[in-house]
């Protein structure tokens, strides 16, 4: 195949450039302001040079917010929660649709497709009414409850389509052999289907990390069990914001999903775009 | 096949026992509420009680001035970001596909956006759009194009835009991923034959890539109209809808009256013009799927 010419190259590389300047200003800025004191940020005209850059605020936050390490906990251990449900729902679902025929397979599919538009936005009336009944708000099940169920559909798909590369004469030769299902889930399915089951819960760890905000702010006032991104909101003061701190804060609790995403990002986003593009 | 292993292909009721937890699960926490939400959108339901009260919310709805312009403004304000993130997405895997160094390395680096919780990244956009210390407001006085500080969420059309171009920053990675995936099924042995019977690189785009992942590049825009018509966080974050209400789309505008207001009722009408409507674009994006998979299983 031919060859980029330079004036080609320089071109492709400028366009880049301004692509991932776009994609990435909000980070790099958010870093930069987290590194600058207070008063360098309150400037008007913004300053674009910082003499005394410092990690100082990376310190200070913890004092500001006292909450915060029981914030990021609380992201951490509301994602693992739903991460894991998820997964116990979806590998028995995931497993019959990619082995069994059975009426009403594919419609049911679809449907799950379809579920997987309405968002939680829309359905948060009676989630508040349901969860107010079992007297879950103010939980942190009133977080988890919800996140689990909006995550399953799509879960369902890209587990399923793992569970399809493992052939299945293995298990049809187990089983005229005498193994029982539950011997050819413990000894075949569940071994060969561990980096599956790896991605697919990643997926789920990044998507409730992610969609933690709006059933905390809606399903949840008591701070002791908020996630991050709810807390972060309490660097915001009567007075004045403290950006610095606010950054340094979201840097930090950013920072877990995306060194996982940064590792698997193959998997994922080859999991997520088969389904698309395969044919 | 022998008998037994017939019997191990076709169980039926051992399918549905596997698929039944989720299922129950999603009858529970999204069924049983769409049905409810329909209920309550016939009633004056608050935190006080409720009183069947049959068309009125709806009537109070489709009668006021003010949803309409709702309905409207959150079709413009889709529109645009639909656009935008295709043509921004499409020109990003176009770039990211080009046979150059550290194409690996700027694929890692478009997914933050995607991958980080949305409202986190909102704090970094509150931040750049911030009138008198954010860094866009500060190029623009540094280069005189503002001759002050200008807050550009403080004005109805400053923040219609912004809200737009955060939206289309939170969803362009996906869709150059999703192109960029499209682009690289597409079997090399075309581009070859055309390349030896001279055909320049533009025409390979114009004749090859682009018709081979037009099917992508349609699934990809009614997915992100869906997801596009169902943001929520981002506007509520940037402006909780304002100024004066020019960046409340439908799901705003929902969530204040259900959740702001505690008017369910209210609320609940307005979410069942919602779900109609993302029912017919469900519907129209699994038509198309069905078309598409029974092309290419014919041929």
């Amino acid at each position: 195949m031919d060859r980029y010419t330079f004036l080609e190259k320089f071109f492709i590389y400028s366009a880049i450039f301004i692509f991932m300047t776009f994609i990435l200003l909000p980070f790099v800025e958010m870093f930069y302001a987290s590194l600058r004191p207070l008063d360098h940020l309150f400037r008007s005209p913004y300053q674009f040079y910082s003499d005394d850059l410092s990690f100082w605020a990376y310190r200070e936050m913890w004092n500001t917010v006292p909450m915060l390490g029981r914030y990021i906990f609380n992201s951490f251990f509301l994602a693992s929660s739903v991460a894991i449900l998820t997964l116990l729902f979806v590998i028995p679902a995931a497993y019959s649709y990619a082995r069994f025929n059975f009426p009403f397979k594919n419609s049911s599919l679809y449907i799950l497709l379809a579920i997987n538009m309405f968002s939680g936005a829309v359905l948060l009336i009676p989630l508040y009414k349901v969860l107010r009944t079992f007297g879950l708000l103010n939980s942190y099940q009133a977080m988890i409850v919800p996140g689990v169920a909006f995550l399953i559909p799509t879960s369902i798909w890209l587990l399923k389509s793992y569970f399809e590369k493992i052939p299945v004469d293995l298990e049809e030769a187990a089983f005229v052999d005498g193994a029982s299902r539950v011997q050819i889930l413990r000894h075949i399915i569940a071994p060969l289907s561990t980096p599956g089951l790896v991605v697919v819960g990643i997926y789920a760890f990044i998507g409730a990390y992610a969609q933690q905000f709006l059933f905390a702010i809606t399903f949840n006032q008591k701070k002791e069990y908020m996630p991050i991104p709810s807390g972060l909101y309490e660097f915001i003061g009567y007075q004045s914001v403290k950006w610095n701190e606010m950054m340094a804060a979201s840097l930090v609790g950013i920072a877990p999903v995306l060194i996982l995403f940064i590792f698997l990002q193959k998997y994922i986003v080859e999991g997520l775009t088969a389904g698309a593009v395969k044919n | 096949m022998n008998k037994k292993l017939r019997s191990f292909n076709s169980p039926t009721f051992l399918a549905y026992a596997l698929i039944a937890p989720a299922a129950i699960y999603i009858l529970l926490i999204v069924a049983w509420p769409v049905l409810e939400t329909i209920r309550l959108s016939f009633t004056n339901s608050s935190l006080a009680g409720e009183d069947y009260v049959g068309f009125e919310n709806y009537e109070k709805m489709l009668s006021s001035k003010k949803f309409n312009k709702i309905v409207t403004r959150t079709f413009v304000w889709m529109f645009f970001s639909v656009s935008l993130k295709l043509i921004i997405g499409l020109i990003g895997a176009i770039l990211l596909n080009a046979n150059l160094r550290g194409r690996s390395m700027f694929r890692v680096l478009i997914m933050p956006p995607w991958v980080v919780p949305i409202a986190i990244g909102m704090l970094g956009w509150l931040w750049l759009y911030n009138g008198y210390f954010g860094i866009i407001a500060g190029v623009g006085m540094h280069t005189g194009i503002l001759d002050g500080p200008f807050g550009f969420l403080a004005y109805k059309q400053s923040a219609f835009i912004s809200t737009i171009v955060a939206d289309v920053w939170v969803g362009t990675p996906m869709v150059t991923v999703f192109f960029l995936a499209a682009m690289q099924g597409v079997p090399k042995d075309l581009y070859e034959a055309a390349y030896c019977d001279g055909a320049s690189r533009w025409d390979r785009f114009f004749k090859i890539t682009l018709p081979q992942i037009t099917p992508v590049i349609i699934t990809m825009s009614i997915l992100s109209a869906i997801w596009t018509f169902n943001s929520f966080e981002i506007i509520w974050i940037l402006t909780e809808g304002g100024p004066r209400g020019a960046t409340t789309t439908l799901i705003i505008d929902t969530y204040k009256q259900a959740l702001g207001n505690y008017k369910f009722g209210r609320g609940a009408a307005r979410a069942v013009v919602v779900m109609i409507l993302l029912t017919l674009f469900a519907g129209f994006y699994l038509a198309l799927l069905a078309r598409i998979n029974k092309k290419i299983s014919h041929g």
